[in-house]
C-alpha cells in the first residue's frame, strides 16, 4: 500500500509539471506586453523598459522558466499584473469560499444520488426506477446557468425564501464581526461557535450547492444503478440471500460495497469538473470565490494569475485522481 | 419413516424470447428425514431450478411458478411471504452453491461473513458468533482457523473457499441441506475430500440432504437413495443399489454405462439435442433407443418395479409392442 501510494504521487508530481511546461509556454505564446500591462496605459516608453527588466522579461524564455519554477516552489506564483499584490496571496483569499462550495455540493451529491441509484437498482423497471433515470438524465443535461438563473426566479423572486446571492447577508456582515481563521466560513462559525452567522451562511449556500450539486447527483445515480445492477446479479448475492439475511443487509451493504469502485471515481472525479464549473455559478450568485477573480485574469491577460488558477486546478485534478485510486485500493482484490 | 421435504405437481417454467418454456415438472417427489437423496441428471435437467424453487430464490420474472407444492415438514413453502421465508432460509433449509469461486463475497472477510450469518440466524452477540464461526471453521477441517477468519476470499483455495461456504451453509443448523454440484469446479482430488467431509458432517448433524450432480458414480458413493431428473421430469427413482445396480429407464442405462470403469470400453452418452416442439410424450423420445410409437404422444406415468423403485416408461410395461 505504502509504495502504491508513493507511485501515485510521483507520477502525480510528473504530470503537475507537465501542465506548468505548457501553461507558461502557452501564455509566453500569446501576444501580449506584460510590462505595459504592469505600469498602465499612461506609462512612457522608457517606463515600460524599465518593467520589461524588473519583470525579468528581457531574458530568455528558458531563463524565465527557471526562475518561475524555482519561485513555485518556494510558494510564489509572482504578482499579478493588473492588482500588483502576490498571486498565492490573491488565491488565499478567494480559494476558500470557492472549494467550500465544491466540497458542500459534493456531499450534497452524494448523499442525494447514491439513495437514488440504490432505489433505482431495487425497484428496476419500477415506475421509481423510471422516475429516477428520467430523473438523473435531466439534471446532468441541464445548462448550469439556467438552472441557477430558474432556482433564483423561484425561490428569491417568486417565493421569497431564500437570499438571490453571496455568502452573508448584508447586515450579518455589518453587525457581527466575520471570523477568520482558516478562511473557510462554515469551519471558522464552528470553531469559534458563532451559530447565527453559521445559519445565515448555510441559508446562503443552499442555491449555489443544489445548482452545482445537481450534474453531479445525476452522474452518481446513474453509476450506482448500473454498477449495483450488475452485483445483484452475482452468485454471492444469491448465496447471501440463501442464508436468509435481510434484503436491507445484502444490498445497502453486501452489494453497494462491491459496488462502490465505479461511483467513488466519478465522484472524485466530479469534483474537479465541478470545481471549473463553479466559475459560471459563482458569477450568477455573486459568490465571492475564484470564480470572478479568474474571470477579471483572463480578460486582462493577466498571466501569472492565470497561471495560478490552472496550477491550483492541475493539482485539485491530480489529488482528486490519487484519492480516488487510494479509496478504490480499499477493495482488497485491488491492494498489490 | 417421516417426510422432510416434498414436492406435489411442480411446474415452473421460464418466459422467453421465444415463448414459455417449461423446465420442471415434477409429479412427486418425497425426502425422508435423515435420508441424502441424490438427484442426477445432465445441464439444462432442471437441478438447479429445482434448488432455487426450493428456497424462493428463483428470480420471477423470467421465472414462473405455474403450480404446485414445496413442503418442508408439511408446510408449504411457495406460499410463504418475504419475510416467512427469510425464517426458513439459512435456519431450516441451506444450501451449497456449485460455484466456490463466486459464491463469497469478494469485499468481506471469510470470518466477517460467517459471523454476519450467525448473528443474523441466531440472534447472538458478535463475539459469541466469533466463537462459533471458529468452531464451525474447525468443523469443516480447516487447519488454523483464526487466521482464516482474516482472510479475504481471493487469497483462499477453491477447496479452501468451498470448506468455508459449508461452514457458512451449516452454522445455523438447519435440518435441511440442499447441497448443488458443491464439487463442479474443483480438482478431482479436492471433489474427494469435499464429498467425504459433506458426507461425515451429515452424519453428524443428522441432517436430511439433497445432493445435485451430474455425475453419477459421485452420487452413487454417498447418497441413500436417487432420482434421475430429465428434462425437468423424474423419470427413475429408487435405492441407490436399485437404481445402480438395474436401471430400468434407457436414459438411466445410457447415463451408468457412461460411468468409465473399464478404459477400453467407450460408452458415450447420445449429445443431447433440442426439444422438438409438438412431442407431447416422453421427454426422451428423440434420443432413445427403445422408443416405441406409443412414446411420442403419451406421457409415462411413474409405475413400481420393485421395492422402492420406480420408473416412468412404456418400454418396461408394455413390452408387447415393438420397438419403434
Amino acid at each position: 500500500m505504502g509504495s502504491f501510494v508513493i507511485r501515485r504521487i510521483l507520477l502525480g508530481i510528473l504530470v503537475l509539471f507537465g501542465v506548468i511546461v505548457i501553461t507558461f509556454t502557452i501564455t509566453r505564446v500569446v501576444p501580449s506586453d506584460p510590462a505595459a500591462q504592469w505600469v498602465g496605459p499612461k506609462a512612457t516608453p522608457e517606463q515600460i523598459e524599465a518593467a520589461r527588466i524588473e519583470l525579468g522579461l528581457d531574458k530568455p524564455v528558458y531563463v524565465q522558466f527557471q526562475k518561475y519554477v524555482a519561485g513555485l516552489l518556494k510558494g510564489d506564483l509572482g504578482r499579478s499584473l493588473r492588482t500588483h499584490q502576490p498571486v498565492s496571496r490573491e488565491l488565499k483569499n478567494y480559494l476558500p469560499a470557492t472549494i467550500e462550495l465544491v466540497l458542500v455540493s459534493t456531499i450534497i451529491a452524494s448523499l442525494i444520488g447514491l439513495p437514488l441509484g440504490v432505489l433505482s437498482a431495487k425497484r428496476k423497471d419500477e415506475w421509481v426506477d423510471h422516475f429516477c433515470r428520467f430523473f438523473s438524465v435531466g439534471v446532468v443535461s441541464l445548462p448550469t446557468f439556467w438552472l441557477a438563473l430558474f432556482l433564483q426566479l423561484i425561490f428569491y423572486r417568486i417565493l421569497g425564501i431564500l437570499p438571490m446571492g453571496d455568502q452573508l447577508s448584508m447586515d450579518i456582515k455589518l453587525l457581527y464581526d466575520i471570523p477568520k481563521i482558516t478562511g473557510f466560513l462554515i469551519i471558522d462559525c464552528l470553531i469559534t461557535g458563532n451559530f447565527v452567522i453559521l445559519k445565515d451562511a448555510l441559508v446562503h449556500m443552499i442555491l449555489p450547492g443544489i445548482t452545482i450539486a445537481a450534474y453531479p447527483i445525476g452522474l452518481v445515480a446513474r453509476m450506482t444503478r448500473s454498477a449495483l445492477l450488475e452485483i445483484l446479479g452475482e452468485e454471492y448475492i444469491r448465496a447471501a440471500r440463501s442464508y436468509g439475511l435481510p434484503e436491507r443487509m445484502v444490498l445497502w451493504s453486501y452489494a453497494l460495497k462491491n459496488s462502490l469502485g465505479p461511483t467513488v471515481t466519478v465522484v472524485t472525479l466530479s469534483i474537479g469538473y465541478t470545481l471549473v464549473n463553479t466559475f459560471l455559478v459563482e458569477a450568477i450568485y455573486s459568490w465571492p470565490g475564484i470564480g470572478n477573480y479568474v474571470a477579471t485574469a483572463v480578460i486582462s491577460l493577466d498571466y501569472p494569475a492565470i497561471m495560478g488558477v490552472t496550477i491550483f486546478s492541475a493539482c485539485a485534478y491530480v489529488v482528486l485522481n490519487m484519492i480516488a485510486d487510494i479509496i478504490i485500493a480499499l477493495d482488497p482484490r485491488v491492494r498489490v | 419413516m417421516d417426510i422432510c421435504y416434498e414436492i406435489k405437481d411442480l411446474k415452473v417454467g421460464f418466459e422467453t424470447f421465444e415463448g414459455f418454456k417449461r423446465a420442471l415438472d415434477i409429479k412427486h417427489l418425497e425426502i425422508y428425514k435423515g435420508e441424502t437423496f441424490g438427484l442426477v441428471g445432465e445441464s439444462g435437467a432442471g437441478k438447479s431450478v429445482l434448488a432455487l424453487t426450493s428456497l424462493k430464490l428463483l428470480p420471477i420474472p423470467p421465472g414462473v411458478i405455474e403450480s404446485g407444492e414445496i413442503l418442508l415438514n408439511g408446510e408449504n413453502i411457495l406460499n410463504k411471504n418475504e419475510k416467512q421465508i427469510r425464517e426458513i432460509r439459512g435456519k431450516k433449509i441451506s444450501m451449497i452453491f456449485q460455484d466456490p469461486m463466486s459464491s463469497l463475497n469478494p469485499v468481506f472477510t471469510v470470518g466477517e461473513q460467517i459471523v454476519r450469518v450467525i448473528v443474523n440466524n441466531q440472534k447472538v452477540s458478535r463475539r459469541e458468533a466469533e466463537k462459533k464461526a471458529v468452531e464451525m471453521i474447525n468443523m469443516v477441517k480447516l487447519p488454523d482457523a483464526k487466521n482464516i477468519m482474516r482472510k479475504y476470499p481471493h487469497e483462499l483455495s477453491g477447496g479452501q473457499r468451498q470448506r468455508v461456504i459449508i461452514a457458512v451453509a451449516l452454522s445455523c443448523g438447519a435440518e435441511f441441506l440442499i447441497a448443488d454440484e458443491p464439487t463442479r469446479n474443483l480438482d478431482v482430488t479436492i471433489q474427494a475430500g469435499i464429498l467425504k467431509l459433506i458426507y461425515e458432517l451429515k452424519k453428524e448433524l443428522k441432517m436430511t440432504t439433497l445432493f445435485i450432480a451430474n455425475n453419477m458414480s459421485l452420487v452413487s458413493a454417498i447418497c441413500d437413495r436417487i432420482g434421475i431428473l430429465h428434462e425437468g421430469r423424474i423419470v427413475e427413482i429408487g435405492s441407490v443399489h436399485e437404481v445402480v445396480q438395474n436401471p430400468k429407464h434407457p436414459y438411466t442405462q445410457i447415463l451408468r454405462n457412461a460411468i468409465p470403469r473399464n478404459p477400453s470400453v467407450l460408452n458415450r452418452i447420445m449429445v443431447k439435442e433440442d426439444l422438438e416442439e409438438g412431442i407431447e410424450g416422453c421427454g426422451y423420445y428423440k434420443r432413445c433407443p427403445h422408443r416405441k410409437p406409443v412414446c411420442k404422444n403419451n406421457l409415462p406415468e411413474m409405475q413400481l418395479v420393485e421395492g422402492t423403485h420406480y420408473v416412468a416408461c412404456f418400454k418396461e410395461f408394455e413390452r408387447g409392442e415393438p420397438d419403434e
